[in-house]
């Protein structure tokens, strides 16, 4: 595997809220290695969109890092201070798709505006005088049609599919190295997710980046990622290649989860038992009190991440064990 | 078993009307020419991108909105060409789940007084007739009937999905259209959202319209699905045999499209483009601009729907040089 542009290591983040301290995220580690589209899997509550957060440096006031390492391009960001990371990483090295096409773009100014205003402030001085061409390359690049006119639209003008485009283009505008998308695509039509999907793949040949995709569809990450990572209340469970872990999951955790894919689900059982307060966590494994499989050690310590054949890893000691439910064969 | 619920060559105009100083505006057909039917105790999944009509046709159904033309009609009784209000009261065997009960359902009102409401506008006059419904119902969606007590910042995303479905059985309706019921839930939850729908069904003898863009879930839990595009259903069949032999253009773009966990990486397939605004719906078959194996008649004639084997219907003028 190449080197990576991007690792964390054991992040922990915990938030201060009215009822105590919820810690978020407990040990999360993830790999993106150069080139590779990574999917990040894991449910509502799960510490996905805290990763993400952290990774931009745009954790809210009251969350602290308590431990850990976002090692990017040699730079720890958990430990970089806020102008470096608004000067330096933020919308320039690292560019970031939202979620939700309608909300991410201000009705009341021309959308060429908007995406200067990002170039503005992020782009290399040397760009100067050259943003807005460089921009019309960019919405051709992203196949907005009819850039130059493009620019002086405003967004309710656009289609969701399109309104997505443009964001790719300011996400992609000051030239990063890594993009971080948060579920991309599930505002849009499977026709046009399709498409965004495939334009993101054939970006990030062309602009040789990097990128995150934050999603719970195992779906979209078998169309669109090179491996996939799963996340359970704030534990990384599981990472492997994409085909690999939805083929063969093995946590008990992401075992469970594939089998209720309306694809796979025999019985639509579910997951027995609900995600657990992160105010009071489970100890050790915090998958443990839901687990068919789960033995006393699992509620002692919080299992070691081990990799087994073809880059899987898996952090579960008795992931070989069979158990009803699990949609084995 | 026998049809419930006909519809036929339904057609709804929206936004059309003529005012004193503005002129004629002629509207959008946004349902043109629907037909479908739905036998008692079945399930069909409605599918279709947004602006397609779905959710026009659910409203049409239930006599929110009102039908320009065509014929609707619930067990043997025709229910159309009546003014709104007398609409839905005939057509109240027909019940609506709205896409996000959490949303539907009054902050300010207990779960309890949100179930009472629809059953006190149905003139139900008993307090503890209201009351034994209300137990019921929760019962039946598997909650503990003293959530009726509880407010809806207190339950989470599954049991707002059940509230949303005990909301509306109070009423005990026949035909439930449930609007994207998994939408937004996780995994674990949309399984057993799925499987109460799908107990319910069994149980109390419900019959669903179940629209829906998620072809997984269609796939899993309906026995027949309606592909809708442009305001017409261009193809029916049973599930299995929609999924394995579409005959459609469009029904095969949307199959292709749609994210399986057996899908290969997106690679090359032919560029969709996106549906046209539903104010210029194209003449002829309205998916000829998008369509990959478009011929020139289909920009000139509106394909009838043609059987193409049992209970498939497909309307397309070139499906047999596609099945060859």
């Amino acid at each position: 595997m190449s080197e990576a542009l991007l690792r964390v290591s054991g992040l922990a983040i915990s938030v201060a809220g009215d009822d105590g301290v919820a810690g978020i995220l407990e040990h999360v580690d993830l790999a993106i290695p150069k080139g590779h589209i990574v999917g990040v899997v894991g449910e509502s509550g799960c510490g996905k969109s805290t990763l993400v957060k952290a990774i931009l440096g745009i954790l809210p006031p009251r969350a602290r890092v308590d431990a850990g390492t976002i090692v990017f391009d040699g730079r720890d960001l958990a430990r970089l201070d806020e102008e470096a990371m608004q000067r330096e990483i933020r919308g320039s090295a690292i560019g970031f798709i939202p979620q939700d096409p309608f909300l991410a773009l201000n009705p009341v100014f021309r959308v060429g505006t908007q995406m200067l205003e990002t170039m503005r402030w992020h782009a290399p001085p040397q760009w100067k005088g050259q943003h807005r061409q460089r921009l019309v390359q960019l919405l051709r690049a992203v196949q907005v049609p009819d850039p130059e006119r493009a620019l002086e639209r405003y967004p309710h003008e656009f289609s969701g599919g399109q309104r997505q485009r443009l964001l790719i283009a300011a996400a992609l505008s000051c030239q990063p190295r890594l993009l971080i998308a948060d579920e991309p695509t599930t505002a849009l039509d499977v026709t046009t997710q399709r498409q965004v999907l495939k334009l993101l793949r054939d970006l990030v040949a062309e602009f040789d980046l990097s990128m995150l995709f934050v999603t719970h569809d195992f779906g979209v990450v078998a169309q669109l990622c090179d491996s996939v990572s799963v996340i359970y209340a704030g534990q990384t469970v599981e990472a492997a290649p994409t085909r690999s872990l939805i083929d063969n999951p093995a946590h008990p955790y992401a075992r469970l989860l594939l089998a209720c894919h309306p694809d796979r689900a025999v019985d639509l059982a579910g997951i027995p038992g609900s995600v657990p307060s992160l105010i009071e966590p489970p100890s050790g494994c915090r998958f443990h009190p839901r687990c068919p499989i789960a033995v006393t050690a699992c509620a002692v310590t919080r299992p070691p991440i081990v990799e087994l054949a073809g880059a899987h890893a898996v952090a579960c000691p008795r992931h070989e064990l069979a158990f009803p439910g699990a949609g084995d064969a | 078993m026998p049809d419930l619920l006909v519809v036929r060559e339904l057609v709804t105009v929206l936004g059309r009307r003529q005012g004193l100083f503005r002129g004629k505006e002629v509207g959008v057909r946004a349902v043109d020419g629907v037909d479908l039917s739905i036998a008692a105790g079945e399930i069909v999944g409605l599918v279709g991108e947004s602006g397609c009509g779905k959710s026009t046709l659910a409203r049409t159904l239930l006599g929110v909105q009102r039908e320009a033309s065509g014929h609707i009609e619930l067990d043997g009784r025709i229910v159309s060409g009546l003014g709104s209000a007398e609409a839905r009261r005939v057509r109240r065997d027909i019940q609506y789940v709205h896409q996000d009960p959490g949303a539907a359902l009054d902050p300010w009102w207990s779960i309890g007084r949100s179930l009472e409401e629809g059953l006190i506008i149905q003139g139900n006059r008993s307090t503890s007739d209201r009351a034994a419904r209300i137990r019921r119902a929760l019962s039946e969606v598997g909650l503990d009937p003293a959530v009726a007590g509880r407010y809806p910042h207190e339950l989470s995303g599954g049991q707002l999905r059940r509230i949303g479905m005990a909301r509306i059985l109070v009423l005990e309706p026949r035909v439930v259209i449930l609007d994207e019921p998994t939408a937004g839930l996780d995994l674990s939850v949309q399984a057993t959202v799925l499987r109460l729908l799908r107990d319910l069904r069994g149980r109390l003898g419900l019959t669903y319209l179940f629209i829906s863009h998620d072809l997984a879930v269609v796939r899993r839990l309906c026995d027949r699905v309606a592909i809708m595009y442009l305001g017409r259903i261009v193809e029916t069949a049973p599930t299995v045999d929609l999924f394995e032999h579409p005959r459609h253009p469009y029904t095969r773009a949307l199959l292709a499209a749609s994210p399986r966990l057996e899908s290969a990486m997106v690679g090359e397939i032919p560029v969709l483009g996106e549906p046209p605004r539903p104010s210029e719906i194209p003449s002829g078959c309205a998916f000829h601009p998008r369509c990959s194996h478009v011929g020139p008649e289909c920009s000139r004639r509106v394909p009838d729907p043609e059987p193409v084997g049992d209970r498939h219907m497909v309307r397309c003028l070139r499906w047999r040089d596609l099945a060859a």
